[in-house]
């Protein structure tokens, strides 16, 4: 499903982001991303919905080479990617429901279905009583939801999770990750980026490690190891 | 479609001031552009009239019989450049002569016999009072066998060639500064909408908006508040055109319909550029 082979990644300005990364992550797959701040999980995510290119090596996303992907294909990639982020980037002019049809109404989807399409997703996130209220009216981890919604109204194959919980609170964090987990038990992949090691401590997932763009540690390769001890 | 306009119109709900500037500024663009418009078409207007005074006399043979001038008068009729011949007759001279000529009434009156030769005045088609094409007509006038001598003013049409093609080039030139300017002011205005809106745009690309899907609502935005400046410009130019015509009181022209058009068009088309460069600009650098 994403497969990174040997991946570097060099930004004009600023060292190697990432160095040598290679893994697997399956069709179905929960993975965490993690590491310090600057480790180089941001980049990895933006490779995978192909913001950025790599320098080198290769990055496949459901059978797509992001390497040399065509500049038109990349809207069809997003398409079929759901992706949240820690500051939730809602539109603040549009309420929760315009939020999330704007995400099919980009994608030229039948008028008559939307609203039907988007009061299901919302209801996923247990949104539904909020569906006319504008992002400033929500909380954080109402907002996320609408994130949330807004990225599932596509029906992704994959979910990719930028720090969703860095501005939540404890309860609203809980939430958010339930959420997620549900998401994956429905069969989509997620790849969640975290520095929040107790989250990754709560499920029985596959941790991806890196440390100054370097990949340390794969749970589904390396042997288990004590979490505590993680640097 | 109805996706587009919606979304063009949010614009101007979303940001009413920063939109009123932008269709301000063309209109103001526009207004100058179209003030200068006014005097070109005012000074053309002016150009023609003296134009209209460009006239070619062929003044006939003492004695030469009336018939064969008709015939002469209907191929003089013919040339491509001519607008219109007239036979003078020697009376017809001689009493134009005394009603113009007040000074001589008495030279005149006392005259045994009458001195002034019949004539063919010529006039040309607009486009063919030059120099040149004057000259041409004269000469092949001077052909015919019962013409004497030919005369035009020469120093004058030339005269009037240089002062039209003086003005010719100062409004092209000025013209084009003003347009450019115009195109600039308006281009800045346009992307300061686009910059305004670049939070959005990132979010429509992440969810997977084509450029094109995210560049169409701009350009109907763009278009529409050049026709807004557009219209607007054409009506301040109408006011200050009013008020000049009324208290100079110097029958100024106003733009025919075309040219109004060709004005309110003309700001669309510039907003509608703007927009799609400034979008263009901001999809290929984010
Ligand atoms: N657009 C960019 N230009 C230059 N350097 C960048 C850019 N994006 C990220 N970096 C650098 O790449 C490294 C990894 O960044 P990032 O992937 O955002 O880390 P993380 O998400 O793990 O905090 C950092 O050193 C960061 O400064
Ligand atoms: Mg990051």
């Amino acid at each position: 499903m994403i497969k990174f082979t040997n991946v570097f990644k060099a930004f004009p300005k600023g060292g190697l982001a990432l160095k040598d990364v290679s893994f697997h992550i399956a069709k179905g797959e929960f993975a965490f991303l993690t590491g310090h701040s600057g480790a180089g999980k941001s980049t990895v995510l933006k490779l995978i919905y192909a913001d950025e290119r790599p320098t080198s090596g290769e990055v496949r996303v459901s059978g797509h080479g992001i390497t040399d992907m065509r500049p038109r294909d990349v809207p069809l990639l997003r398409r079929r990617l759901g992706i949240v982020f820690q500051d939730f980037r809602l539109l603040e002019d549009r309420t929760a429901e315009e939020n999330v049809g704007f995400a099919l109404e980009v994608t030229a989807a039948r008028q008559s279905t939307i609203a039907a399409r988007v009061m299901r997703v919302l209801t996923q996130v247990g949104l539904a009583a909020k569906a006319q209220a504008y992002p400033r009216e929500l909380s954080g981890g109402e907002q996320q939801r609408v994130a949330i919604a807004r990225a599932l109204v596509n029906e992704p194959t994959v979910f990719l999770a930028d720090e969703p919980t860095g501005n939540l609170d404890e309860r609203a964090t809980r939430g958010v990750f339930q959420l997620l987990r549900d998401i994956n038990a429905s069969g989509t992949a997620v790849v969640m980026a975290t520095h929040d090691l107790d989250l990754v401590r709560q499920a029985p997932y596959r941790v991806i490690e890196l440390q100054e763009g370097a990949l340390v540690y794969d749970s589904a390769v390396d042997e288990p190891r004590d979490q505590a001890a993680a640097p | 479609m109805n996706l587009v306009v919606r979304e063009a119109f949010r614009t101007f709900k979303r940001a009413p001031l920063l939109s009123a500037l932008s269709v301000t500024t063309i209109a103001f663009s526009l207004f100058v552009l179209g003030l200068f418009g006014l005097v070109v078409v005012n000074l053309q207007d002016a150009l023609r009239r003296v134009e209209e005074r460009v006239e070619i006399v062929a003044y006939l043979l003492p004695g030469t019989p009336i018939e064969p001038v008709t015939i002469g008068l209907k191929d003089i009729e013919a040339f491509p450049e001519v607008q219109a011949a007239t036979y003078v007759s020697e009376d017809q001279a001689l009493a134009r002569a005394r009603a113009e000529l007040v000074e001589f009434r008495d030279v005149l009156r006392e005259l045994e016999r009458n001195p002034l030769p019949a004539s063919v005045e010529v006039k040309l088609k607009p486009g063919f009072r030059d120099t040149e094409h004057v000259s041409a007509v004269a000469e092949r006038l001077l052909g015919f066998g019962f013409v004497d001598d030919v005369r035009f003013g020469r120093d004058w049409i030339e005269k009037l060639d240089r002062l039209r093609q003086l003005a010719g080039a100062v409004a092209i030139v000025v013209g084009v500064a003003f347009a450019v300017v115009a195109v600039i002011i308006i281009g800045t205005t346009i992307r300061m909408t686009v910059l305004q809106r670049s939070r959005e745009i990132a979010i429509m690309r992440l969810v997977g908006a084509t450029d094109g899907f995210i560049r169409r609502p701009f350009l109907l935005q763009g278009a529409l508040k050049g026709l807004l400046g557009g219209t607007v410009a054409i009506a301040l130019s109408f006011a200050a055109y009013a008020v000049v015509d009324r208290y100079l009181e110097i029958h100024a022209t106003f733009f025919s319909y075309e040219q109004a058009a060709v004005i309110i068009g003309f700001g669309a088309l510039i907003g509608l550029i703007g927009s799609a460069t400034s979008v263009g600009r901001h999809l290929r650098r984010v």
